[in-house]
């Protein structure tokens, strides 16, 4: 089988704030492969985004720490297949892999882009970063990228300034932005949140041709189970910082077995029959850390027993690369040691 | 046939727009322009539109929070538009406002119990223990409990800081409520405690709603008629299902398409739009629609389709169904 080019075992990613220390990732694993596109899904406050940070090394070093775990990026061929911890690599080292290796995009473009510059500065810049290039050169390859994003006038637009376009444009130029060096991996946090519906269809057709074409792998971190469905081909599920289940994006849509995620999808209002009343899960989102024992879903699961509210359920097999993180599922499988 | 509690006709809500030195008006940006529609009594309505539509405008100029600047806002027999700001501060007890955003909207330095209790007071509520009476018992109503009364709102999480905000339109029992996106800031899990706390309150005190959303699942699930707005004009107008089932508007079509839905195997044709919405301040010629509409003929650059009933019930503005009625 085929090795994953990035392996995150056993994350852990603490906050420290002046109530104490708040584990926002609290012992993730994954893999991705070349090629896929893996979603990670949760509320808000479930770690999601902490995760996706940790990847890229952009935990804020004054509120928060990667206290434990590993995070193997594999490379290539072409770079002497090799792996490389990126918890362990230094800030300089960290720099060149990120943008070149894995690239990220955010939910709200204007905030991460700079409004003092224009357009093109900003995708040259990218591109001298990590190639050495002369600027006409790096200038030409910023228009081409502009035009590979599906955005007219690209001449045009390479000067102009963030301002000036709209969310569905910007979202596309930091699309540009974060492919100029033909990353393996592309970390795209909650990328059509803040987008129409309609130009949200644009975004998702963009960026599934730009896997399909360039063999990008692609993290998709959302809310949405509809983008899920639209665009992964494997899904992780993330509560309380903590991996529930994992596997195949129609096994997890289709056939959850985790009482989280079955709540989840079950309290989506649906598009093709209208009920009286939606599924809802009792209770609130936890707020990371608060629950100090048992299975952090216990508190609002309908079918939590004794044993969920003393001990913390492993990540049990339920299926091919299918697992859930439910003392359900115990006696029937065996249990993954991560 | 229930009869109708507001009717709204021809509402418009334009905007100057102010440039040069001077700040003279250079311009108008239409946000709500010419829309009219009714609303029964006991019944939900739903407006879905992207950003920038003119729906969240169209809510505050039907309640008055922005003077309108032409057209007949109709409740119960009476033209609100010309009333005085006295009698129209009267009225608002039986029209209510819920905001999107409860962090937001709820006043951080009082206390629950301060924020729920204050509309009585203005409302001339003069018996001090019937107005913590009554706080205490619609705290109750949206599932909280008296003791949250004495809490700040910072205290309280995005799902019950809605349910506070809904306490507040409610506490005047009023008879319509108009919902801006109550829902888009929240979790999913949360998102249906409160839509289905919604439909409660409906029958419990047989409400009138205005659903704003750019979510049409949501809208799908909660009202009884939808309204489509697309650069401040209404599309297309329909009960649900048959706006759903059979939706006739270019723009309804794509619209729908581009909803992903949380089933792998649902392989919908895709209408992929081209192009941005365009700016409200300058409006494409026409069919507002026009610039990103697959069908467009040449007629759409230059007339504006009106809304027209093509179906029992079932209306669109779209040059398409102007000379074949539909089947």
């Amino acid at each position: 089988m085929e090795k994953p080019i990035l392996e995150v075992r056993n994350l852990q990613t603490h906050f420290f704030s002046e109530k104490g220390t708040v584990p926002a990732v609290d012992g993730v694993s994954f893999s991705l492969y070349k090629g896929e596109i893996l979603g990670i899904v949760g509320e808000s406050g479930c770690g999601k985004s902490a995760t996706s940070l940790s990847v890229m090394g952009l935990i804020p070093p004054t509120s928060g720490k990667i206290v434990g775990g590993e995070i193997l990026f594999r490379h290539g061929q072409k770079n002497g297949e090799h792996t490389e911890d990126l918890v362990q690599v230094d800030s300089k080292r960290m720099r060149q892999i990120r943008g070149n290796h894995i690239a990220m995009i955010f939910q709200e473009p204007m905030t991460s882009l700079d409004p003092l510059f224009t357009i093109g500065d900003q995708i040259i810049e990218a591109i001298r970063n990590h190639r050495r290039v002369s600027k006409k050169v790096a200038r030409q390859k910023a228009i081409e990228l502009i035009k590979s994003v599906g955005i007219p006038r690209a001449e045009e637009i390479v000067d102009e300034y963030p301002h000036q376009l709209s969310g569905g444009m910007r979202q596309r130029v930091m699309i540009a932005m974060a492919m100029a060096c033909d990353p393996e991996i592309l970390i795209a946090d909650e990328p059509t949140t803040a987008l129409d519906v309609t130009i949200q269809a644009q975004i998702l057709d963009l960026m599934k041709k730009l896997n399909q074409d360039k063999g990008t792998a692609i993290i998709m971190i959302t809310h949405d189970l509809g983008v899920v469905a639209e665009m992964c081909d494997r899904v992780i599920v993330m509560y309380a910082g903590k991996v529930v289940e994992e596997g195949p994006v129609r096994a997890i849509l289709k056939d959850s077995h985790h009482p989280y995620t079955k709540g989840l999808i079950r309290s989506l209002p649906n598009l093709r029959e209208r009920k009286k009343r939606l599924y809802s899960i009792p209770g609130q989102v936890p707020k990371p850390g608060s629950i100090k024992m048992g299975c952090p879903f216990a508190p609002r699961c309908e079918v939590a027993f004794e044993k969920c509210f003393k001990q913390n359920p492993n990540l049990f097999l339920v299926n091919n690369d299918h697992r859930s993180r439910c003392f359900l599922h115990e006696k029937e499988r065996n249990a993954v040691h991560v | 046939m229930s009869k109708p509690l507001l009717q709204v006709k021809n509402l418009k809500k334009y905007f100057a727009k102010t440039g040069g030195v001077f700040s003279r008006k250079i311009g108008e940006i239409k946000a709500v322009d010419g829309i009219s529609f009714t609303v029964n009594e006991g019944e939900v309505f739903g407006i879905v539109g992207e950003s920038g539509c003119g729906k969240s405008t169209a809510a505050k100029t039907i309640l008055r929070l922005l003077e309108p600047t032409d057209g007949e806002v109709i409740f119960e027999d009476q033209d609100i538009t010309k009333l005085s700001q006295e009698k129209m501060r009267q009225l608002r007890r039986h029209m209510q406002f819920v905001f999107q955003d409860p962090y937001a909207s709820l006043n951080p330095r009082q206390r629950v119990e301060k924020i729920l209790e204050e509309p009585l007071i203005v409302h001339g509520v003069k018996d001090k223990n019937e107005r913590k009476r009554k706080v205490q018992e619609i705290l109750e109503v949206v599932g909280l409990t008296k003791e949250h009364g004495k809490r700040y709102p910072h205290q309280f999480s995005g799902g019950q800081r809605q349910r506070i905000g809904i306490a507040r339109a409610l506490i005047l029992n009023p008879k319509l409520i108009i919902f801006d996106e109550p829902v888009s800031a929240l979790d999913v899990s949360i998102q249906a405690q409160i839509l289905n706390l919604m439909k409660d309150l409906q029958d419990q005190f047989g409400l009138t709603y205005i659903f704003i959303s750019h979510d049409l699942s949501v809208v799908k699930h909660i009202s009884d008629r939808i309204g489509v707005m697309y650069l401040g004009k209404l599309v297309e107008l329909a009960d649900n299902d048959s706006l759903y089932d059979e939706p006739l508007h270019p723009y309804t079509k794509s619209l729908l398409s581009a909803i992903p839905e949380p089933d792998p195997d649902m392989k919908k044709e895709r209408i992929i739009l081209q192009g941005d919405l365009p700016s409200p301040a300058n409006p494409p010629t026409g069919c507002p629609f026009h610039t990103r509409c697959p069908f467009r003929m040449e007629k759409c650059e230059k007339v504006c389709p009106a809304l027209k009933e093509v179906k029992p019930d079932h209306y669109v503005a779209c040059h398409l169904y102007e000379e074949t009625p539909v089947n």
